[in-house]
């Protein structure tokens, strides 16, 4: 602002408008602090922004729907341009979701924007979700914002149920009344506490009412002052990065704030938006008026909630019927308990847990703001996708209808090869994922020792034929060198030199065994050692040991350098990687 | 689905079906002769009806018996009516060809003519319903809104809330309405096809069938919010907000966090 | 509580450093070196950038007008085509308007902004020993300003104050919430002794001789609609009823009075979580619930096939009066829906 040129007009107003709030609020310490304030780039780091921007969305078009919506069981009778629903008696709720799908001039656009909103609103969190566990981007000292991200993935499942109900049609209905059967199996509150949800017996004609309140003003406020607290957090800790050389837990590289990242998010801000304009403009999504008012009696094939309850559906479908037991006078419906209450309960306390059992398993009390590449944690990248694979096999079984029409497959066959999988296919996601994982980490061990295969043959003097191999240059060695292959945790002897059992042993033990079972299998990343090895012996891969370090690092990878895999040179400590 | 179900369908199987039935009722035809078709009320010629016949020992008497009175591997026809005969050979549903959890649609096999004398033969076996005439079926004719409370009722929960079909147990499913004609869906509702209950006039009346045949006829076309999805519900839904919509934004991400060029 | 510097001091390990023997670590190589965009030295190509972004800009301004012509232009309609059309004109307009904006923002840093990779230092989360000690220090102050700690009878009574208030919020939070809270009424429904048996949902009432074998009638009963909460009722009292050939059916010893010649009449409501059990395979005789694919046994008492359900569903005894319709003999013997705790107690 202090130029010797003469400030223009537009400047001078926008220093006296600065000057003016400054003085009442001392803006210009947070600008200068957070104006130029260093975020990190990648893809990835967006999934969140998704997230974060289809909610405006949902906001934005929510307004609009509020001002349409009338939240009342009350029946009337509709007269409207849809010739099916001519005269038929309907909660008012019903009526205006058509009246503002019909006859208000935009109000089908907005209605479709708010549902597809919600539907990529979940779909973004569970990503960022995946992002944030694979990466490992949840140790400390983010543990605390992972559980406030957790949060609003369970208000998001809170908000997408409540909107989903509100229009009272028959589909959405049906879901209402499996809630209201799910809830009567809790022991025994459970015929209390659906007289509390309805208001009396089911349906009642309080629950659309109640179900706006908590749609339009109780979750979305919550939701709000969690977002508000999830970036505040962002902030605080400054975004984690990816490693590459030159960034590490001190720093953090990238563009600063303004101006890259306002064009970039408030760019991306614009395109989240308009690409779900765009699926609401051309595809239709909740078709209330084919489902009909809502009334107890009809029931539509392939009655599904949306895709984020659908592991709920799937969980209740594969359950067996046989685990419902009569105790004295008393009936416990496990089968109604177990998939709709523990097993959700089983998975969400999974991840919720998750960062608090990784560093307990891993004794690292380090900051990390470096992220992991996911192969180099086997463990955790193999429990991910094996709650993912349990996740998706549900959603799956939630839609077996639908596959058994789509393949031409028996309806009872799918359900038993579920209830089979269910099982099986989490522990065999778990052990692919893991060897996969191992795996390529022994590519880049590879790499990194022998460099990149260029494809030209040179014969020796000799006779010999050996294939040109181009070493890594600095930055890609250390992309592959610069993580630490952690170790099962070493714990005290139970007994001291005394022979005095020691307390909090029990406790070491199982932690010590936890810790086994991340950390057991693993691959060292190449040490200057070994690589100056590979280069100068350059005939043999084996190195020669150096010290007491050497036995535990892993040596000659697959298939590289000049000669054949000696598979002796495969060995890991425990004798667990081969 | 039925372009799925015909390619299933091995093309020589008719042939050698057909040379099968030949040579069954050729001998059988002699010793059987057809008792008082007069008996029906249906009016038919008797010329109608001895066509009707000779197809039916052709094409049919292998499953259903020379008599009609059901074998071990089709059931009996006696008083099924006309309206069943036209549904099931109309769709190409019969002669079935291949056993399975349930006959499928397929390419018609006969005529409207053949089909008609061998509706008249059958329904000269035993009184049951007969073809409804066009004015019955004329979706102009029919309430939409009453039809809809109708088929939300009846139908849906087989059929789908806007007929797109579903899932019925054992590999058995309930198919898309959409191309049916509306005398086959008429005729449907009222014989019970396969696992299909049966309608009877005084459970759906003819003026509501008639409903739900103009409900169905408004399916299928435009949905005023873009595309349906195969209006197969929040699955379909579902599927296409991860691929197109995350696939849309997940792109664009990639774009903007790639360095330019 | 050390910060880790990726390279060195890895914590569980022990690192020797010999003189003149490699590292235990690669070292960390630095920034990379930063590449120059076509635009950074080609003016053209930075000239090009700019009118596209431009563009992109312009595209944005041209859909806004479109979207508001086509607001007044291409009205909803009463068809679902022109409905189709007004959705369609408007979603694109929008769309674009949006889309134009966040290409052209997004195109702009890519390509025209200073794109050098700064870094800023990170700091330990953790507050100096000195701010901790200084917090404490306060904390304790505070406390003794207050004298909390000796005034015993205080605490107690600014604790009990705060524990109880919330109880006269919670009451009426709960009071009224669940209407009369008479949960009993899960235990009956309208269906009476001689309550005719009527179609769903145009309530005619159904004679014996019209439900013929292989059929199937969605029934509610007759006075529905006389009923003070007729969705509330028809949520517990909707049924099906079917005939089968009196040879199919396989009938309990204390249920053979409650069917009539073949027609069998029972509770829609899944016994598993309340779905309306409503698909009736005519030859198998079996009935499915779309929800969660339970599969009753209609031919034998409704009992459980296949699926999550573990109950049959209730059965409706029915017989005829005298004009032949249908009737109920008394209402469900056991609740209808899905199992609850006390179920089964007095």
């Amino acid at each position: 602002m202090t130029t010797t040129a003469t400030p223009t007009p537009v400047e001078k107003v926008a220093a006296g408008t600065a000057d003016y709030l400054d003085q009442r609020t001392g803006v210009g310490t947070f600008v200068k602090t957070f104006a130029r304030k260093i975020f990190p780039d990648h893809w990835s780091f967006l999934l969140g922004e998704i997230a974060l921007f289809s909610f405006i969305t949902i906001l934005i078009s929510g307004v609009f729907l509020t001002l349409f919506f009338v939240p009342s069981m009350n029946e009337v009778h509709y007269e409207g341009p849809w010739a099916a629903m001519n005269g038929v008696e309907m909660s008012e709720a019903f009526a205006s979701t058509l009246r503002l799908s019909f006859e208000v001039r935009g109000g089908l656009l907005m209605r479709q924007i708010h549902h597809w909103a919600a539907l990529i609103f979940m779909a973004a969190i569970v990503t960022h979700m995946m992002r944030v566990f694979f990466t490992g981007a949840f140790r400390k000292p983010r543990e605390v914002n992972w559980v406030v991200g957790f949060l609003l993935l369970i208000l998001g499942l809170a908000a997408g149920f409540s909107g989903y109900s509100l229009p009272d049609d028959v589909l959405s209905g049906n879901g209402l009344r499996i809630t209201d059967g799910v809830v009567r199996a809790i022991p025994i509150i459970g015929s209390y506490m659906s007289f509390y949800i309805f208001g009396g017996e089911f349906p009642g004609t309080d629950l659309i009412p109640r179900l706006f309140t908590v749609h339009i003003l109780l979750v979305p406020g919550i939701i709000l002052a969690l977002i508000g607290l999830h970036l505040f957090f962002v902030v605080l800790h400054k975004h984690t990065q990816y490693p590459g050389s030159g960034r590490s837990d001190k720093n953090v590289v990238g563009y600063p704030l303004f101006p890259i990242y306002v064009a970039k998010a408030g760019g991306y801000f614009f395109t989240v938006f308009g690409v779900i304009a765009l699926m609401a403009a051309t595809m239709s999504i909740n078709p209330v008026w084919n489902y009909g008012p809502y009334d107890p009696s009809p029931i539509s094939a392939g009655a599904q909630p949306d895709w984020y309850m659908l592991f709920l559906e799937g969980s209740l479908r594969l359950m067996p019927g046989f685990t419902e037991v009569v105790i004295g006078h008393y009936t416990l419906s496990l089968n109604v308990i177990i998939p709709a209450m523990v097993v959700p309960g089983i998975l969400f306390t999974l991840l919720a847990a998750y960062p608090f059992i990784e560093a307990f398993a891993t004794g690292d009390k380090r900051e990390h703001h470096v992220l992991d590449r996911p192969r180099n944690r086997p463990f955790r990248t193999a429990f991910g996708v094996s709650l993912l694979t349990a996740f998706f096999i549900l959603v799956l079984a939630g839609s077996n209808d639908l596959i058994a029409t789509h393949f031409h497959m028996s309806l009872n066959d799918i359900t038993w090869a579920f209830r089979v999988l269910i099982f099986v296919g989490p522990w065999f996601a778990f052990w692919v994922t893991k060897r996969i994982c191992l795996g390529l980490q022994r590519k880049d061990r590879e790499l990194v020792l022998h460099g990149h295969e260029t494809g030209r043959i040179v014969r020796f003097a000799n006779g010999e034929y050996i294939e040109v191999h181009k070493p890594l240059d600095a930055h890609e060695r250390w992309l592959r060198v610069q993580h630490d292959a952690i170790r099962p945790l070493e714990i005290e002897p139970a007994e001291d030199s005394r022979g005095v059992r020691r307390k909090g042993y029990r406790l070491d033990r199982m932690r010590q065994r936890l810790s086994q079972t991340f950390y057991e299998d693993r691959i060292e990343p190449v040490t200057p050692a070994e690589l100056a090895a590979s280069h100068s012996h350059g005939q043999h891969d084996a190195i020669e040991p150096t010290g007491e370090h050497a036995p535990a690092e892993l040596t000659g990878a697959v298939g590289g350098g000049q000669h054949l895999v000696d598979p002796q040179d495969e060995t890991a400590p425990d004798r667990r990687n081969r | 689905m039925k372009a799925l179900a015909a390619r299933r369908q091995d093309r020589r199987a008719p042939i050698v079906l057909l040379l099968l039935a030949l040579l069954l009722t050729g001998g059988l035809y002699a010793v059987l002769a057809p008792t008082s078709a007069d008996a029906a009320p249906v009016q038919a010629s008797t010329n109608d009806i001895a066509t009707g016949e000779k197809l039916f020992q052709a094409n049919c008497a292998s499953c259903h018996g020379p008599a009609a009175s059901g074998t071990a591997s089709g059931p009996s026809l006696i008083g099924v009516g006309a309206a069943a005969v036209d549904f099931q050979v109309g769709t190409g549903r019969m002669p079935m060809q291949m056993s399975g959890p349930q006959a499928l649609p397929k390419p018609v096999q006969f005529d409207q003519e053949q089909i008609n004398a061998l509706a008249a033969f059958v329904a000269s076996l035993g009184a049951g319903p007969a073809i409804p005439t066009p004015e019955q079926v004329d979706p102009a004719l029919g309430d939409v809104a009453n039809g809809m409370l109708i088929f939300r009722t009846n139908c849906a929960m087989c059929h789908n809330a806007v007929g797109a079909g579903g899932a019925l147990s054992q590999g058995k499913f309930a198919p898309n309405l959409w191309e049916t004609t509306p005398t086959h869906l008429y005729e449907a509702m009222l014989t019970g096809p396969q696992s299909m209950p049966v309608f009877n006039d005084a459970n759906i009346t003819p003026e509501e069938k008639r409903d739900i045949i103009a409900f169905i006829d408004q399916q299928g076309g435009t949905s005023p919010g873009g595309l349906d999805l195969g209006s197969l519900g929040p699955v379909s839904e579902g599927l296409w907000a991860w691929v197109v919509g995350m696939g849309l934004l997940i792109g664009a991400a990639v774009w903007i966090g790639a360095k330019s060029s | 509580m050390t910060n880790h510097d990726t390279g060195h001091e890895a914590s569980n390990e022990i690192v020797t450093h010999e003189p003149g023997a490699l590292p235990d670590r690669f070292e960390d190589p630095g920034h990379p070196e930063h590449h120059d965009r076509m635009g950074d030295n080609d003016p053209k190509a930075n000239k090009r950038a700019e009118r596209q972004v431009v563009a992109l800009f312009a595209v944005s301004v041209l859909a806004s007008i479109g979207f508001l012509v086509a607001y007044f232009a291409v009205p909803p309609g009463e068809t679902p085509e022109s409905m189709l059309r007004s959705n369609l004109a408007l979603g694109l307009g929008l769309a674009l308007s949006l889309l134009g904006i966040g290409f052209a923002a997004v195109h702009w840093a890519k390509a025209l902004m200073n794109d050098h990779e700064k870094s800023e230092d990170r700091h330990l989360q953790r507050s100096s020993d000195e701010n901790r000690e200084a917090a404490v220090v306060a904390l304790k102050d505070g406390a003794s300003d207050s004298a909390i700690g000796r005034r015993g009878v205080l605490q107690g009574a600014m604790i009990s104050a705060l524990a109880l208030f919330p109880v006269a919020l919670l009451v009426p939070f709960i009071g009224n919430t669940g209407g009369d809270w008479n949960v009993s009424k899960f235990r009956h429904t309208m269906w009476k002794k001689g309550t005719k048996l009527a179609t769903d949902p145009s309530g005619r009432p159904i004679k014996a001789a019209d439900v013929t074998i292989g059929s199937v009638f969605h029934v509610i009963p007759e006075n529905l609609d006389e009923a003070e909460h007729p969705l509330d009722e028809k949520a517990k009292a909707v049924v099906l009823l079917v005939r089968l050939d009196p040879a199919d059916l396989t009938e309990a010893e204390d249920r053979k009075g409650w069917s009539y010649d073949g027609i069998v009449a029972y509770s829609k409501i899944c016994t598993h979580v309340g779905c309306p059990v409503a698909l009736y395979e005519q030859q198998t005789h079996h009935l499915l619930c779309p929800c969660h694919q339970s599969t009753f046994d209609v031919a034998d008492g409704a009992k459980v096939v296949f699926g999550p359900a573990k109950r049959p569903l209730p059965q409706l005894p029915i017989t005829v009066d005298d004009e032949g319709y249908l009737i109920a003999q008394s209402d469900f013997t056991e609740p209808v829906g899905p199992s609850y705790w006390e179920r089964l107690a007095r």
